[in-house]
């Protein structure tokens, strides 16, 4: 195969851009019309900014959303398949670089999260491949002289009786074809490749060693560089000496750039070496300088106070204040770090007039404009190419552009060059981003013939939104990313109330998988199996009386997995104990039951049942690995994790002796059972998380009568 | 400097004896299927074959691996790993796919000693390959598989 110059793709796709996707002009100079180089072959077909057709019949989807294991790949090539009626053995997937024409239509921006790529793409990538078939169709009813509409195409077989082609050898011809302007999609009954357990195509190069992530390029003269971050949180450099650093082989230059200190060396190992000779003095007049501990108390004290209405409905607190009985309960949550498994790192090859990078961008809509801002550059000169990422549970997702920021800072500092940075895990844990810490204040009341006349809820930590560009979609000064999942909750309950105190702390934090639903879903569904209990109700029955009416996706889950678990209303049965959850997060629904016992006085978690409805469920199979691997990622956090600051504010904890990921051994069996549903696809990239926590805590407590409202459990229970 | 075989071919390199094998063949040798994820011997990410065990490559300075073979996930075969990678090409295992080097090289390491291992013989084998993604209960299922498979 001959490789596609530029000028060639120009030609032979001229006029072939449907309503979708921007003039081809415009995609030449946004840098949008290279994504179809690379591999690109003579005589490809490119109907769109989305899907290329080459002559040996191989269809190449370009994924707008990065992939780090929740699978975009293969998701959004399956829609593509569909509608072009390909087969999926012919199917590719390619990530497309930072390109408005890539954008997340959820967003406005190109950006992966909330997990909104399938919720967003659904209708994109269905009419994307709609428009490819309908032009290769035409291209075979002009060459073979027959009506278009005769033509059947099946298993990537385009066919009219006793003549047939694959779409290969059509796409040329299908090149010069009128895009149609809003094609037809399928109905969902005439779905081939929707709903089926489809291979991924990601897999193989991940079990092999091929699959290429940011750290995995190099380039020729590439320096690799780290940078000495401050100790404290809004520290900044008061000077430091690089003499003994600079005397480390490998060493090539130190610069100060606004994030620490950087040092350039010629391998990772010597750049780590450089950093530890390296002496800096901080300056920590603006730093953070209390514990968890002191922040926990002053968050608790606003919490107690009230904050400000997020939500109120009927009379608020009423139902509460003149209630027979009252129930109370503080929940506290820590700091988490995100900690994927590949570091932070990225590539910056800066020339004079441009720079190209390598990363794994999730917001490459704001990356590259933080990169060519830092650099000086007009971003039309700035290309970001989105690398697969080894995961990032939202910590990739940086509204601030930080670490692109960062990368570019440090290729400023030194001149022309390429440029390696790497986050060393140390790097990532001390490095802030992380889940906002958090109180909950609960109170429910209780009338005397124990109806729950009223419930409050109120939540104290740290905006993520405000002070960064996404400051501007908060309304009247509230961020719902701090409290969502306490707002809208599927129960019927007359007068209830969610409050919100923001608190400020030089932390920096950022979206978490599942964002506030990481403590919003354990406050609630914890402190609601309490008010059930105080009631004398099932946990499942007594969650099923008090859904609202309307809330039939709630309401299916939850008779699923109590179906899946064979829930009888016992909660205990000999040493085991069973708790149930409900959570609902972007627009997904999923509740889980946890069985659990106790082994070395902490919970041990055997299996767990969760039921899931996301909609028309693309692949099965993503799906429950997704739901699986959110029950694993949940129940580790719940168990053992938390980043705390010392006295004086220093981070505690810096690598995964101290930041206990869950491990094999601690991993339960799971069950995952998808509803059948015709509603448009959600999200499953994160609901599964939320619900494994208080499932867990709600049969520790029917297990051992202690309710855990301070995470994690190891916190008390450990070791 | 040191001499050693890696996946067959003789290889010298020339950098400080202290420098751990896993920026050797990263930064050195540009095989870079094998990961880094914590640089302390914590999370098997950069799990390799020394001599046909396994061994974490960020503990393990240059030094030491003079005149040994060295095997990486590039070049591993025999019927264990191709039953294993097999496996997990069957099963759909990796999310993200940052720490399934280790983890093949760990499940084949298993299969060789254990042709038929129990749960507990793999949380025992496994237990140091964290997995983020927490993909582990599809590890477990394809190692059954892959085990299934050897005994034909
Ligand atoms: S990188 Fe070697 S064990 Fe983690
Ligand atoms: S697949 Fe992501 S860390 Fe294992």
């Amino acid at each position: 195969m001959t490789r596609m110059n530029r000028r060639g793709f120009l030609a032979s796709s001229a006029g072939l851009v449907i309503g979708m996707t921007l003039p081809i002009a415009a995609r030449a100079q946004s840098g949008a019309a290279l994504a179809f180089q690379g591999d690109g072959t003579e005589g490809a077909f490119a109907p769109n900014s989305f899907v290329r057709v080459a002559p040996d019949d191989t269809v190449t989807v370009m994924i707008k959303h990065i992939e780090f294991g929740q699978g975009p790949y293969t998701g959004l090539s399956t829609l593509v398949a569909e509608e072009m009626d390909a087969d999926w053995s012919q199917m590719r997937a390619e990530a497309a670089p930072a390109d408005p024409v890539y954008k997340n239509l959820a967003f406005g921006m190109q950006g992966t999260g909330g997990s909104t790529a399938m919720a967003n793409s659904y209708m994109q990538m269905r009419k994307a491949g709609a428009a490819a078939r309908a032009m290769l169709v035409a291209a075979a009813a002009e060459e073979w002289g027959v009506p278009a509409s005769e033509i059947s195409v099946s298993k990537g077989v385009i066919s009219h009786r006793d003549k047939s082609s694959g779409f290969g050898a059509l796409a040329e011809k299908a090149a010069q074809q009128t895009p149609p302007e809003d094609p037809a999609v399928k109905s969902a009954d005439q779905f081939v490749l929707i709903g089926q357990d489809l291979p991924k195509l990601d897999t193989e190069a991940k079990s092999n060693g091929t699959a290429i992530f940011s750290m995995d390029v190099y380039r020729d003269g590439m320096l690799t560089v780290v940078v000495a971050h401050p100790p404290k949180f809004g520290a900044t450099v008061a000077s430091f000496d690089a003499t003994a650093a600079l005397e480390v082989p490998g060493v090539e230059a130190v610069h100060q750039v606004s994030q620490g200190v950087a040092v350039y060396a010629s391998s990772t190992y010597a750049a780590v070496k450089g950093r530890h000779a390296l002496k800096v003095e901080w300056d920590e007049s603006g730093a953070e300088t209390r514990s968890s501990e002191a922040i926990y108390q002053a968050f608790s004290e606003a919490a107690a106070e009230g904050g400000q209405d997020a939500e109120v409905i009927g009379e608020g607190t009423a139902g509460i204040d003149g209630a027979a009985q009252v129930i109370e309960a503080e929940f506290r949550f820590p700091y988490l770090a995100h900690a994927p498994m590949e570091p932070l790192d990225g590539v910056l090859e800066y020339a004079e007039d441009r720079a190209e990078v390598w990363m794994g961008s999730q917001f490459p809509a704001l990356d590259l404009p933080a990169v060519a801002t830092t650099l000086g550059f007009d971003p039309a000169n700035v290309r970001v190419n989105v690398m697969l990422a080894g995961g990032s549970f939202g910590r990739r997702a940086q509204d601030t552009a930080h670490f692109a920021n960062e990368l570019a800072e440090v290729a400023k500092a030194a001149g022309p060059g390429t440029y390696k940075l790497v986050w060393t895990r140390e790097d990532d844990l001390h490095g802030g981003y992380y889940r906002p810490l958090t109180v909950h204040r609960m109170r429910a009341g209780l009338a005397g013939d124990g109806t729950l006349t009223g419930w409050e809820d109120v939540v104290a930590n740290q905006s993520i939104m405000s002070g960064g560009p996404m400051a501007q979609m908060m309304q009247d000064g509230m961020d719902p990313t701090s409290y969502e999942g306490s707002t809208k909750m599927p129960y019927d309950i007359a007068h209830a109330r969610t409050g919100w105190a923001q608190m400020e702390s030089p932390v920096p934090v950022l979206w978490w998988r599942s964002v506030g639903h990481t403590h919003t879903g354990y406050a609630t569904e914890v402190f609601l199996d309490m008010v059930l209990e105080a009631q004398g109700k099932d946990p499942v029955q007594g969650r099923l009386d008090l859904l609202k009416s309307d809330k039939s996706r709630d309401r299916g889950v939850l008779r699923k997995v109590a179906e899946m678990a064979g829930w009888d209303g016992t909660k205990v049965k000999g040493e085991k104990a069973y708790g149930v959850a409900l959570h609902e997060s972007f627009e997904t629904y999923v509740a889980q039951i946890a069985e659990v016992s106790e082994v070395d006085g902490m919970p041990k978690v055997h299996r767990v049942w969760c039921a899931v409805d996301c909609g028309v469920a693309v692949n099965p199979n993503v799906i429950r690995a997704q739901m699986e691997g959110g029950i694993g990622f949940g129940l580790g956090t719940v168990l053992f994790d938390e980043i705390t600051l010392g006295e004086g504010g220093a981070v505690q904890q810096s690598n995964f002796d101290t930041y206990r990921m869950l491990r094999i051994n601690e991993m339960p069996e799971v069950m995952v059972e998808i509803i059948p549903s015709d509603a448009d696809p959600t999200g499953v990239g994160e609901p599964g998380v939320p619900p494994i926590g208080p499932a867990v805590a709600n049969a520790w407590r029917a297990l051992t009568g202690e309710p855990v409202t301070t995470l994690p459990f190891a916190k008390k229970y450990g070791a | 400097m040191a001499t050693f075989e890696l996946n067959g071919k003789e290889v010298t390199v020339n950098v400080p004896d202290d420098t751990p094998l896993l920026w050797v063949l990263r930064d050195e040798l540009r095989m870079t299927g094998t990961k880094f994820g914590c640089g302390v011997a914590q999370c098997g990410a950069c799990t390799v074959m020394l001599n046909g065990m396994t061994r974490r490559s960020c503990v393990t300075p240059v030094s030491m691996v003079d005149g040994s073979f060295v095997t990486t996930i590039e070049s591993i075969d025999g019927p264990e790993a191709e039953a294993v990678q097999a496996a997990w090409e069957k099963l759909d295992v990796p999310q993200c796919g940052w720490c399934q080097s280790g983890q093949v090289m760990s499940a084949t390491a298993l299969l060789r000693e254990i042709p038929k291992p129990t749960d507990e013989d793999i949380d025992n084998a496994m237990a140091g390959n964290i997995c983020r993604c927490a993909t582990y209960v599809r590890i477990r299922k394809a190692i059954h598989d892959a085990a299934d498979t050897l005994e034909g």
